[in-house]
């Protein structure tokens, strides 16, 4: 457990001694903030035409707005995640360092572990700038707070996977820049995957829309904790990681 | 201290290790010898736990590296050819975080970090990004680094590699002052500093062990022919170092001579005899008869680098001479 702890802070500080770390969260804060005013704007001016008709204030805004707003972090994620995961193990195979961790007296799963808890750690950094927005609508209204709890577990757990996925793709290459894109091309297909679903009932599509990573998020979205879901993400989570390890493995076999 | 069994690494198309053994003792500082792409640097990565051996094995403080790595990995300092540094972290801080990667901590942690920053002379750099150190302090930290935990056994992949002259005698004074309570293995293919600081060679040459002794054993053992250096001078005060050279060349036993210097007033030349033959007599007769002076005539023993060349028969691709040249200016 010592050693994931010290590979997990020296991850962190990588992050945050390169640029990588403010870039991202720069990024993320302008996005999220569009969103947010933007949705704003949106219902400021659908409330206030709804009072000029004489029809009914909209009680529901908040949830609404947050619902909408969690609704573009899975996709802004879509972009984050390779840019988080593509150097976890690319960049220490360019610079010979993984010769450094297997020779020393740690295990392949300490390592991988660690990594990824800390990319894990950067997205959660990014995920709470979304805070400060739904913490605006606290201060001016009431919403519920259990189902953005459950919506933030949601899309945790989503991040996850697809970190987990990220990882294992950047253990697969010394060359960041694949890394990356192959990490977006396969969150990429296991996101839109589930699409078919909406217009298609045949088995292959209905596997599809399972295996898929946004049609598990719906529940969540509602509010509601669908364990169904949960142990979807947790196996997508275990089966990265699994690969990850192999991927490690192999590289003493291969190289 | 290291024990290597018919160790084979086998890729699909080569194999860069055949059945390779060999036994090192405790304290003792082993050069790995051999030409480029000998299976040096895979043999050293089997020995490291780093890659996983086709077939054979190898114990390392009595642990083998497929049954108990771990084990192994606790008990080696490991220097590979490029030192595995992170770019971004400053030196002090890189050598603590390889420090608790070995298991150590607290206040020993800090201790050995100091310790070893001072013995490798890297102290002054301690707060500089590994990134933007010279090659040669990056060497050092790479050194620094492998020797932090205080492994029985330390392996370093060409450790010498990138350093100016200076720094190639800091870093052999160093390595030959670990050994003792190290044993040390490293490998090179410079061939003078094995002379300098091992008292084990193992070489190899495609993926073979040719040979394996002590560098004393190593050198009497040589192929019994002698080099013989002479300095002629010319009583005149004026010298025609071919005629000398075309007399010399009469002499029965002498295998060729090379031309080492040439001045006025004198010549010298490095002479070779063949196998069994003593020529030192005839030879100083043959001087001194044909009107010159012998001013200078010693006898040098075969340089490490011809044995090198003779076991792993590169001398045809390498022409003779040369040899001798190279082997004579070290």
């Amino acid at each position: 457990m010592r050693n994931v702890w010290l590979i997990w802070r020296k991850e962190m500080r990588s992050y945050f001694v390169s640029p990588v770390a403010y870039v991202l969260i720069v990024v993320c804060a302008l996005f999220f903030g569009f969103f947010f005013w933007s949705l704003l704007q949106a219902y400021l001016q659908f409330s206030m035409e709804a009072q000029m008709r004489g029809e009914a204030f909209p009680m529901n805004m908040p949830e609404e707005i947050s619902r909408r707003l969690f609704g573009n972090v899975p996709v802004t994620g879509l972009f984050i995640v390779p840019l988080i995961t593509m150097r976890l193990f690319a960049e220490e195979k360019r610079n010979g360092t993984i010769e450094l961790l297997t020779t020393s007296p740690i295990r392949d799963g300490e390592v991988i572990l660690g990594k990824w808890l800390a990319s894990l750690t950067m997205y959660c950094c990014l995920l709470f700038l979304t805070v400060i927005s739904i913490g605006f609508l606290f201060l001016y209204s009431h919403p519920d707070w259990k189902p953005l709890l459950v919506a933030y577990l949601g899309l945790f757990l989503q991040a996850a996977g697809l970190l987990a996925i990220g990882t294992f793709m950047s253990s697969l290459t010394k060359n960041q820049i694949i890394a990356g894109a192959l990490t977006f091309c396969v969150c990429l297909l296991i996101f839109v995957c589930g699409w078919v679903g909406e217009y298609n009932s045949e088995t292959w599509a209905r596997v599809s829309a399972y295996i898929s990573v946004s049609t598990h998020m719906e529940s969540f979205m509602r509010g509601t904790l669908d364990l169904k879901d949960a142990i979807y993400y947790v196996t997508l989570i275990f089966f990265g990681l699994f690969l990850t390890a192999r991927s490690m493995e192999s590289l003493r076999w291969r190289s | 201290m290291i024990t290597v069994k018919e160790l084979t690494k086998r890729y699909a198309r080569n194999t860069a290790v055949d059945h390779i053994s060999f036994e090192i003792e405790k304290g003792q500082i082993v050069g790995f010898l051999g030409p480029n792409g000998a299976g040096k640097t895979t043999t050293m990565r089997m020995l490291t736990c780093f890659l996983p051996p086709t077939a054979g094995s190898a114990t390392v403080a009595g642990f083998d590296v497929l049954e108990e790595p771990m084990e192994v990995k606790k008990r080696i300092g490991y220097l590979p050819e490029a030192p595995p540094l992170y770019p971004e972290m400053l030196t002090g801080e890189y050598l603590s975080f390889v420090g608790s990667l070995k298991g150590l901590r607290g206040a020993e942690l800090k201790q050995r970090v100091d310790y070893v920053s001072e013995r490798c002379s890297v102290a002054d750099v301690r707060n500089k990004q590994l990134g933007k150190l010279s090659k040669g302090y990056r060497q050092r930290v790479g050194l620094a680094q492998a020797i932090i935990h205080n492994p029985e056994v330390l392996i370093l992949d060409e450790p010498t590699s990138g350093l100016d002259p200076k720094q190639i005698n800091e870093t052999r004074d160093l390595i030959k002052s670990l050994a003792g309570d190290h044993t040390i293995i490293l490998s090179t293919h410079i061939l003078s500093e094995v002379e300098q600081i091992c008292q084990q060679v193992i070489i190899i040459s495609k993926g073979k062990l040719v040979a394996t002794d002590t560098v004393d054993n190593l050198q009497s053992r040589s192929r019994g022919a002698e080099s013989v250096f002479v300095e002629v001078a010319g009583r005149n005060g004026q010298i025609d170092a071919a005629a000398v050279q075309a007399r010399i060349a009469k002499v029965a036993g002498v295998n060729r001579i090379v031309l080492k210097e040439k001045q006025l007033t004198f010549s010298k030349f490095e002479v070779e005899t063949q196998k069994d033959h003593f020529v030192r007599g005839d030879l100083a007769r043959a001087i001194v008869e044909g009107g010159w002076d012998l001013n200078e005539m010693h006898s040098a023993a075969v340089s490490l680098e011809e044995i090198f060349l003779q076991l792993t028969g590169t001398q045809e691709a390498a022409p003779k001479v040369e040899a001798v040249v190279t082997g004579a200016s070290k």
